[in-house]
């Protein structure tokens, strides 16, 4: 299978490329962290220095930003009841048992969007389309405008307070370019994170709830995946979620439209030229290698060269 | 989460509501420190319920042996067990005994050991045959002590001390007996919190009976698994750090005339019966290793040598006499006592007493900055020109920089190689300690001094390699597999040691690991999962002993041999082989039938060890319900309350804490009195999984410290509004050792408890900021005094009390001991602090 984005856009185009993407199974998290360290060492990101925030439960991140790529929600929803006053008063087992189990952790990450705002709002082409049709910025054609900051409807870029350049995710580029999973997926320790075909975690993902419902688990569904055509996030989200409470607990949007796709063209024109003097370092080819069970391995079979293929016209994009 | 994922229950019981509990099924919130009346009360559950394990019971545990008439419970004495004298604080243990026991010598060599591991000194208690009732019913039988000792744990008790509501209680009961029996098992996982307490040993032993009434031990998804503080914390017990092993759990001979020499220490050290009766061929083969073709038979192979102990060495004491003068110095290698040890004022001032220190870690830590940059250094009331300690800090290579390996909580040891060389000058530690030990030997070639021959004659056998000249770790591990003196061939395993110094060998429970010239630490082949058993993936690393990965696992059969279940199935008997065998290495003589029996008089060594008795170190091949000998804080636990407590002991309420606990009673280690409404509140320490230990490995790493950016103390919401504290505002937590400030995490997932008919507020704190590194705040272990645990030392960390106000502290200062008068190293009981006298007489009581 071959790669195929949206025809409005800059993309790296490679034979046998196919959508990579993670499931964040919010289910498992323990909240370790051990995904932001990854993230920022792999990445080479500084510290955001930090101070204790009130409020954040034991999240002192607070949000994505330009130098944080994952960053781990702590949502505190413990309610305990009051004091049972009369001496040893009886408990409800059941209802404290579920009041002390709400201490939910979400790592949160750029969405890799289908439909992605940012793209839409670059004017340099910095803002492209992968070969795996994830979306990465390039920091060296970046101009530091700012546009796809309020273009993504997630707040996932941000620009960088040094150089003022934008930054986000990549979903490690270099490492799947070399047949790894991304720092994140292999440092979580209980398979929150999972990196694969996105066609495979979606069907993984699915089995998931289904087997959380099985179990009582009532509340968990997909976020960003596994939707109809006409009613997915940003057109379906390379990175989504599998979630047990109301998207808003975890400062997600329960839409997610991107405001500039409301009635744009994309600004991309301007940035073919850019895109292809990007891209032409990019000639790799590559199969993904399915391994029988679910997650898929990258794994670089030739190193054929292959002419990346820019595609750059203004077409109207399907919108949700 | 992946036992979750497959349908295990997971109850987790901390004061606070963590991360642990937010990813259990059931969250049950305790008052630190006692553990033992919720064990208590769960083992009571079981008795009185007759849901125990009863053939399990019967055959592997010594429930029905009989305790001689001199014992006496702490629910006969108020609060002691038989054998207490109050002015030593200390226990004779000779009381504890089965019916019939031969005493004199196994308590007589056990007196003065501050270690519970060396059960191979009680089991040589018993001459003949093992007094039992099958019926359980004798009244002075195990199963009828337990039950009378316990009687008094009732769901009602257990709330009334750890405020655990009845109903909950009643919750865990019903699920630990749910899942235990033949066809299920219970695990009990503990991390920390069990140690650091004046009982910690007891908890785990309370742990233990539940676990042995539930038929848990030696049983696959069975076990008590201790989650370490640090990698390696096994490995570094099973190849000690500690004062009083040698390798192998060996204990230290004591400088007292029965183990001048080689023959007397093998005789207190060794057993009649059981595994311990190998105990010569251990020693022996150690010695070889040591002191190599200087061993020899004529000379005891250098026994003599060792050094003896004359009293308490451990890690306190040894503070105190440096706080007290007389000790020149230490090095101290992968430690921070200055704001890792309990009272750190009091720790500064012990550095500030020495005249050397030697540091190795990989950045300057506080025990290296102390002189400069300590609370009590910039308040003014030291000065830095007035501390003449040296220190020498030298700088040590990480972990991916050095090869070596780890033990872990399954004895488990996985080498690791080096990923990278360390920078700079930074060295491992067997880089230090073999070029130390080089210019030590250099310093004494040819010295004919009798005293200088351990070091003359020491065997060092290390050729350092490449530019570092790094020793190579293969080597060490060689060495500590043991070998064929004669031929250099590593031996197969511990079977083939000799007591006649014709095998060296460096650990004895080590050995194996390098059979076949092979490093099997190295090896990383889970197998296949999916295959009957596949699961115990032999082939990944290398357990000891023996590569075991389950210890008593003959439990794992039923008496005649045959598994309990199928579900359950591990090692059984084969009859038609005849002989032992399953999904891993049988942990009993692999022929030796189920059907066999010791012979009438007892009989020696293994062949003491009936067909149906799977715990082979003990001298009676039974598990131990009531322990008659190895303990020095009495053969049951017993709820104490913590030394410092808001509460009396409403069980023994003359007690209050444990009685043979270890005090250092002096005006720089001042403790909360109990009931002292100056602090109301339960003070318990814990830790992050963003920061490591005192902060050495993490708080100097930016990634790290923005995940955990200030030192803070979780508090309830009733708390907080009681004492005007903002979430995210200053508070300042108080004790009489010292007063700290931090920020203030007020939370639902610290909840009031219930305790006594009143509330109780529980105030925690991590243990990881100290005054040096990129991220800085005070340390909690200013707030803590010393108190220990008799059996291993272990201080008191979990459960003290202290009072919280908002604000912040008004002076730098965070320790109020620093000129507090000097105390005589006066630890009660029998642990002296090392006196420049020594001698078998200062060991006596």
């Amino acid at each position: 299978m071959t790669t195929r984005a949206a025809p409005g856009e800059i993309s790296v185009r490679r034979d046998g490329a196919e959508r990579m993407g993670f499931f964040t199974d919010t289910s498992v998290c323990i909240g370790y962290k051990a995904c932001e360290v990854a993230c920022k060492q792999w990445n080479d990101l500084p510290s955001d220095g930090g101070e204790l925030r009130p409020g954040g439960s034991y999240d002192h991140t607070g949000a994505l930003g330009a130098a944080t790529w994952r960053h781990v929600r702590f949502v505190e929803m413990v309610e305990p009841r009051p004091l049972p006053l009369d001496d040893i008063a009886p408990v409800d087992v059941a209802a404290a048992v579920a009041d002390m189990d709400r201490w939910i952790f979400m790592s949160d990450v750029c969405k890799h969007c289908t439909n992605a705002g940012c793209m839409d709002a670059c004017p340099t082409g910095a803002l492209i389309r992968t070969e795996f049709e994830t979306v990465v910025l390039q920091a060296d054609v970046c101009n530091g405008c700012g546009y796809c900051i309020p273009a993504c409807p997630f707040g996932v870029v941000d620009r960088d307070p040094v150089d003022g350049r934008a930054a986000k995710c990549t979903l490690c580029y270099d490492r799947l370019r070399d047949g790894m999973e991304p720092a994140c997926a292999k440092a979580c320790p209980t398979d929150s994170i999972q990196f694969g075909v996105y066609e495979d975690l979606v069907e993984v993902a699915q089995r998931r709830v289904a087997a959380l419902q099985d179990r009582g688990v009532q509340g968990a569904y997909l976020y960003g995946a596994g939707d109809g055509d006409d009613d997915q996030l940003a057109g379906g989200l390379g990175a989504f979620f599998l979630l047990t409470e109301p998207p808003e607990r975890f400062g997600l949007p329960a839409h997610a439209d991107s405001p500039i796709q409301e009635n744009v063209v994309p600004a991309t024109l301007a940035a073919v030229a850019a895109g292809l003097a990007a891209a032409a370092g990019v000639a790799a080819a590559f199969r993904i290698a399915r391994p029988a069970r679910g997650v898929g391995r990258l794994t670089l079979l030739a190193a054929a060269a292959g002419a990346a293929e820019i595609a750059g016209d203004v077409m109207h994009r399907r919108r949700r | 989460m992946r036992a979750r994922e497959r349908g295990a229950k997971v109850i987790h019981v901390d004061p606070r509501f963590g991360r642990t509990g937010a990813s259990s099924d059931l969250h049950v919130p305790i008052r630190a420190g006692t553990d033992i009346a919720l064990f208590g009360g769960l083992i009571r559950h079981v008795l009185e319920t007759e849901s125990y394990f009863k053939e399990y019971v019967l055959h592997y545990t010594n429930a029905s042996t009989i305790v001689n008439e001199r014992y006496a419970d702490t629910e006969d004495l108020g609060g002691v067990f038989s054998g207490y004298d109050p002015g030593t604080r200390t226990y004779d243990p000779s009381s504890w005994m089965y019916e019939g026991g031969e005493v004199a010598s196994a308590a007589g060599e056990r007196e003065h050991s501050t270690q519970a591991f060396d059960e191979n000194t009680g089991a040589g208690m018993l001459e003949g045959p093992v007094p039992r009732d099958e019926t359980l019913q004798h009244p002075r039988c195990v199963l009828q002590i337990l039950r009378r000792h316990y009687a008094r744990y009732t769901p009602e008790m257990v709330s009334r001390i750890c405020g655990v509501p009845e109903a909950l209680f009643h919750e865990i009961a019903r699920a630990i007996v749910a899942n235990s029996g033949r066809e299920r098992t219970t695990a009990l996982c503990y991390a920390v919190g069990w140690t650091p307490h004046t009982a910690g040993v007891q908890m785990i032993r309370a742990g233990a009976i539940l676990q042995l009434l539930l038929g848990n031990i030696g049983r696959p998804g069975g076990g008590i698994m201790a989650m370490r503080g640090h990698a390696t914390i096994q490995g570094s017990s099973d190849i000690p750090t500690l004062y009083e092993l040698l390798p192998g759990y060996l204990h230290m001979p004591r400088a007292r005339e029965e183990e001048l020499t080689l023959a007397d220490y093998i005789s207190s050290g060794g057993a009649d019966r059981g595994w311990w009766s190998n105990f010569d061929k251990y020693v022996v083969s150690l010695l070889k290793a040591w002191f190599g073709d200087a061993a020899t038979p004529d000379n005891d192979f250098g026994f003599g040598h060792l050094p003896k102990i004359t009293g308490n060495h451990a890690h306190f004491p040894t503070m105190m006499r440096a706080v007290d003068g007389g000790l020149d110095g230490m090095f101290v290698m992968g430690q921070n006592p200055a704001v890792g040890s309990p009272n750190g004022g009091l720790m500064r001032r012990a550095l500030r007493g020495m005249r050397w220190l030697v540091v190795r870690d990989f950045k300057e830590v506080e025990t290296a900055t102390f002189w400069r940059d300590a609370p009590e250094i910039r308040s003014g009331e030291v000065r830095p020109e007035d501390v003449e300690t040296e220190v020498f800090l030298m700088p040590a290579a990480t972990h991916v920089e050095k090869e070596g390996s780890f033990t872990q909580t399954q004895r488990m040891v996985q080498w690791r190689d080096r990923a990278l060389a360390p920078p700079g000058d930074a060295r491992s530690e067997l880089w230090f300690m073999h070029h130390l030990m080089h210019r030590v030997m250099a310093r004494y070639a040819g010295s004919t001094d009798p005293k200088d021959w351990p070091i003359v004659n020491l065997h060092w056998p290390y050729t350092p390699q490449g530019p570092e000249c790094e020793p190579l770790a293969d080597d060490v591990l060689r060495e500590i597999n043991g070998y064929d003196v004669a031929t250099g061939e590593p031996v197969p395993g511990f079977d083939e040691l000799r007591a006649d110094g014709s095998t060296a060998c460096g650990c004895w429970i080590y050995s194996g690991i390098y059979a076949g010239g092979e490093n099997h630490a190295r090896r990383r082949d889970p197998g296949d999962l999916d295959a009957e058993g596949g699961w115990v993936s032999p082939d990944w690393g290398w357990a000891w002993p023996a590569n075991r990965r389950i210890l008593y696992n003959r439990a794992s059969a039923d008496p005649q041999g045959r598994p309990w279940s199928e579900r359950k199935k591990y090692v059984w008997w084969d009859a038609e082989q005849g002989r032992w065998t399953g999904y891993d290495v049988p942990d009993f003589p692999v022929d030796k039938p189920p059907g066999y029996r010791a012979p009438e008089d007892g009989g020696k060594g293994m062949d003491a060890i009936s067909g149906d008795e799977p715990f082979i170190m003990m001298g009676d091949g039974r598990a131990w319900l009531f322990s008659p000998s190895g303990l020095l804080d009495g053969p049951l636990p017993t709820h104490y309350e913590p030394v410092e407590s808001p509460f009396g002991n409403v069980l023994y309420p003359q007690i209050g804490s444990n009685p043979a606990a270890i005090h250092w009673d002096r005006p720089d280690n001042p403790v909360n009195a109990t009931g002292d409404p100056r602090w109301p509140c339960v003070l318990t320490t814990f830790r992050l999984t963003e920061h490591h230990t005192p902060g050495g490995m993490s708080r100097g790493l930016p990634w790290l410290n923005e995940l955990q950016p200030e030192m803070f103390a979780e508090i309830d919401p009733e708390l907080a509004a009681a004492r005007g504290i903002e979430d995210g505002g200053w508070l300042v937590v108080s004790t009489e050792r010292g007063e700290i400030e931090a920020r203030a995490i007020v939370t639902d997932r610290m909840r009031p408890l219930r305790v006594g008919g009143r509330v109780v507020h529980q105030v925690a704190l991590p243990w990881h900021w100290g005054y040096t590194g990129l991220s800085t705040g005070d340390s909690a272990n200013d707030l803590l005094h010393v108190s220990a645990d008799p059996n291993v030392n272990i201080e008191t960390t979990k459960a003290l009390t202290c009072d919280v106000r908002a604000g912040r502290r008004p002076s730098p200062a965070t320790s109020r001991v620093t000129h507090a008068p000097r105390g005589r190293a006066a630890v009660d009981r029998e642990h002296p602090a090392e006196g420049p006298t020594s001698g078998s007489s200062e060991a006596g009581p």
